[in-house]
């Protein structure tokens, strides 16, 4: 993997703490390190010329706040302006006033339209549409077939026509079929070239004239470099294309061409392919896109499965709790039998972005059995101790190690690691609630108790 | 059976294509060099002066292209150090040094192909999803029967809908034997059956076509040494070669995808496929500096004659011609 922005930035920054303002001088590096950050994501390099404007004037003269290392407070405006870009809230698929909806799917050769297709069909079907599917590619062996064999998979009707229809009459046929049948939408699964030529177009806007479609999408595959730029923008010259699905978004590919295709069509950014499966269809999210373009990990998947996992008012009396310091060893119990719920800690692990506190943590051993003994030191406690530490004497601690079966000195080391991680916690959620982004992000990590990892009992 | 796609290939396959490698190149790569080489004579062009400011332009000259930034940098690099030194004084030299810088880097990883010892030479072909790999199995299947080889395709992405099909369609083109088995079939049971046949019956070459598949999936990068071990039980030093596609169109992500594959299927060369697109490929560039891949075919058209075996050298000669 890549080194992140952020760490990257942390070690450019490294000799600025006391400094007090970010200058032009002890930006330089930093500037530098987010322009190559960029264009490694593949962000087009006008796009980023731009970008690097709008951060610098962003940057230059903001104090250093003292909650965030000057590393993390770039970050947080680079990562803004790129949400800014990318449009700061998701976007829905329009359907037409009068039924059926007419929704042209076009790109590239091996963007993954077809696959595509079929994903949104199921999404469509989800979401209360009846769809019908055509592909209109009869270039491509064996494509229509293969939609044919999607629409199977998924038990949703598909156009099939004759074999020796023409894109034109398949795409009525399927429009006459979807009003015999009562379906309210039609995907239409476009031919794709190597690069746009003036047949293809010709053929689209005819597709288009003839269909009068509320959505062409654009799908574009993550993968892609600088050359992103230039077919989405032959595409929304000739065709006006309404959005933009991106492909291949389980890889590890940082997706830049998302912001280029943005920057140069204005048109949204409405799903995300993940996977081969068919609902591997998602809402696009700007904020998601933007830290995975900075390589700052799968951060919000982790949030995701925390909060699908994760008692929802537990966590938010936590999260309360954390910032008003009331944060006390029966909460640090709880969390640990939530965190256990999240399945193999060290799969939790990998997920993480390995920045500031986080940083040692890939590497680290978990034992699972040091939890049990930890929730049974604490069970061994009374009401009053677990609500507040302090009070544990040598005594008491004697006491709490007979009652769970371990030694004093695995008690010091819980009640240590439990201060610890509370400072770190605290610390955390205070830094990160400061600013817009850092508000969303911070509340989250809050929400998911793993700030303190450095005080956990797998150190 | 296909008579549309039959009457338009048996046309072509009239035409004498041994004349026309180069014209071939050359009208394949023509975007390539409009994109990349052009863009380098016209930020040069009607300046002498060699100063910082067009050093970066033609750094982003060659970013641009998906060379990528950090390939990009060290050419600029060695170029500024010659420019201080003096050895360089006028801005026209710099299309050459560029020339020269990429030719170097191409020519630095190029090596002979793997022959087998005896028994046909098996290709596995990988890639990513949607980069072109049966596209480009039906082309290097035409090429190996217009050099009179007898050849034998493996259809082991038994994964993607219609995979099969699309082989099978291109083994008629080409008049080759596809081995199939039902869709959702072991893909190393197929290979295990190709190989097998195509050793019994004494045949040069056995392509296999692979799922696509993203290279971050562990277990699909798994299949993928299974297969590996499963061809080297039936023939020792199999595969002889294993050749990861690429899309023209990736950006720096190819350099990850290289060398994952690499570790998994021990990758020993890359085919380039959609050049003739707008798209410049630069990303081959990177993937040659940092992991020593050579280029091995680059695939310039749709049409089956449209691939063509790649020569650092004449590649850019003829780029910067």
């Amino acid at each position: 993997m890549f080194e992140n922005l952020s760490d990257k930035l942390q070690r450019v920054f490294k000799n600025l703490r006391g400094e007090g303002k970010l200058t032009a001088e002890n930006m330089e590096a930093a500037l530098r390190e987010i322009r190559v950050a960029l264009l490694e994501a593949d962000v087009h390099f006008r796009v980023v010329k731009t970008l690097m404007e709008n951060i610098k004037q962003k940057a230059m003269g903001e104090e250093v706040l003292s909650a965030l290392t000057p590393g993390q407070q770039v970050t947080k405006i680079v990562r803004d302006e790129l949400v800014k870009v990318l449009g700061t809230h998701p976007s829905r698929l329009r359907t037409a006033n009068e039924p059926p909806t007419v929704v042209m799917i076009v790109g590239l050769q091996g963007s993954g339209k077809t696959t595509s297709t079929g994903k949104l069909a199921r999404w469509c079907s989800k979401n209360g549409h009846s769809p019908i599917m055509v592909s209109v590619d009869v270039y491509r062996p064996a494509a229509r077939h293969q939609l044919a064999v999607i629409a199977r998979d998924l038990k949703l009707p598909v156009y099939q026509g004759g074999e020796a229809e023409k894109p034109l009459e398949l795409a009525r046929g399927a429009r006459r079929e979807a009003m015999q049948t009562g379906r309210d939408l039609i995907l239409v699964d476009t031919a794709g070239r190597l690069h746009i030529d003036d047949e293809l177009m010709t053929e689209l806007s005819q597709l288009k004239e003839s269909l009068n479609p509320t959505e062409i999408l654009f799908v574009a595959d993550a993968m892609t470099g600088q050359d992103a730029v230039k077919s989405a923008d032959e595409f929304h010259k000739r065709l006006g294309i309404t959005g933009v699905i991106l492909t291949k978004m389980d890889g590890d590919a940082r997706g830049g061409a998302a912001l280029s295709i943005r920057e140069v069509t204005s048109q949204p950014l409405k799903f995300v392919g993940v996977g081969e499966k068919f609902d591997g269809l998602e809402a696009f999210h700007p904020e998601r896109v933007a830290s995975r373009i900075l390589g700052m990990g799968d951060v919000l998947s982790l949030i995701e499965k925390v909060e699908q996992n994760i008692d929802q008012k537990k966590a938010e009396e936590m999260q309360r709790k954390l910032l008003e310091d009331e944060f006390t060893l029966a909460d640090f119990r709880d969390q640990m039998k939530q965190l256990s719920k999240l399945g193999s800690l060290e799969s939790l692990l990998g997920m993480m972005p390995q920045v500031g506190p986080f940083k040692e943590m890939k590497n680290a051993k978990v034992d699972e059995k040091e939890m049990t003994r930890v929730v049974a030191i604490i069970d061994s406690m009374t009401e009053r101790e677990r609500a507040n530490h302090m009070i544990i004497n040598g005594s008491r601690r004697r006491r709490i190690a007979k009652g769970s079966g371990t030694t004093v000195q695995e008690v010091n080391s819980l009640l240590k690691q439990y201060a610890q991680a509370r400072k770190m916690m605290k610390s955390l959620t205070g830094g990160l609630s400061g600013g817009k982004m850092g508000g969303a992000l911070g509340r989250k990590l809050a929400k998911m108790k793993l700030g303190g990892m450095p005080g956990m009992p797998w150190n | 059976m296909f008579p549309s796609l039959f009457g338009k290939q048996d046309a072509e396959k009239a035409e004498p294509p041994k004349t026309s490698l180069l014209d071939r190149l050359k009208q394949g790569i023509q975007k390539t060099r409009a994109g990349l080489v052009d863009r380098i004579e016209d930020t040069i062009s009607g300046r002498k002066e060699i100063n910082a400011e067009l050093l970066e332009e033609l750094e982003y000259a060659l970013i641009s292209a998906d060379i990528g930034v950090r390939t990009s940098t060290e050419i600029l690099e060695r170029i500024r150090q010659r420019v201080d030194r003096r050895l360089v004084n006028d801005a026209a030299e710099l299309k050459n040094l560029i020339r020269e810088q990429l030719l170097e880097i191409l020519q630095a990883v190029e090596r002979a192909p793997v022959q087998p010892e005896s028994g046909p030479r098996v290709v596995m072909v990988v890639g990513v999803n949607g980069v072109g790999k049966t596209t480009t199995i039906g082309k290097l299947a035409h090429l190996l029967r217009e050099r009179n080889k007898s050849v034998l395709l493996c259809a082991s992405d038994t994964f993607r809908a219609a995979a099969i099909e699309q082989l099978e369609v291109w083994g008629k083109r080409t008049g080759v034997e596809v081995v199939r088995q039902g869709s959702g079939a072991d893909p190393s049971a197929v290979l295990f059956d190709g190989l097998q046949s195509a050793k019994a019956r004494g045949l040069d070459h056995v392509i296999i076509d692979t799922a696509g598949r993203l290279h971050t999936k562990s277990n699909l990068m798994a299949e993928l040494e299974k297969m590996q071990r499963t061809a080297a039980r039936v023939i020792p030093e199999a595969p002889h070669e294993v050749l990861l596609v690429m899309d023209a169109t990736t950006g720096q992500n190819g350099l990850e995808q290289a060398r994952r594959f690499t570790e998994s299927a021990g990758v020993s060369g890359i085919v380039l496929t959609k050049l003739d697109g707008t798209a410049k490929g630069g990303v081959v560039v990177a993937i040659a500096r940092e992991l020593n891949l050579p280029i091995r075919y680059i695939g310039v058209g749709e049409q089956a004659a449209d691939l063509l075996p790649f020569d650092a050298s004449r590649f850019i000669e003829t780029l910067f011609a």
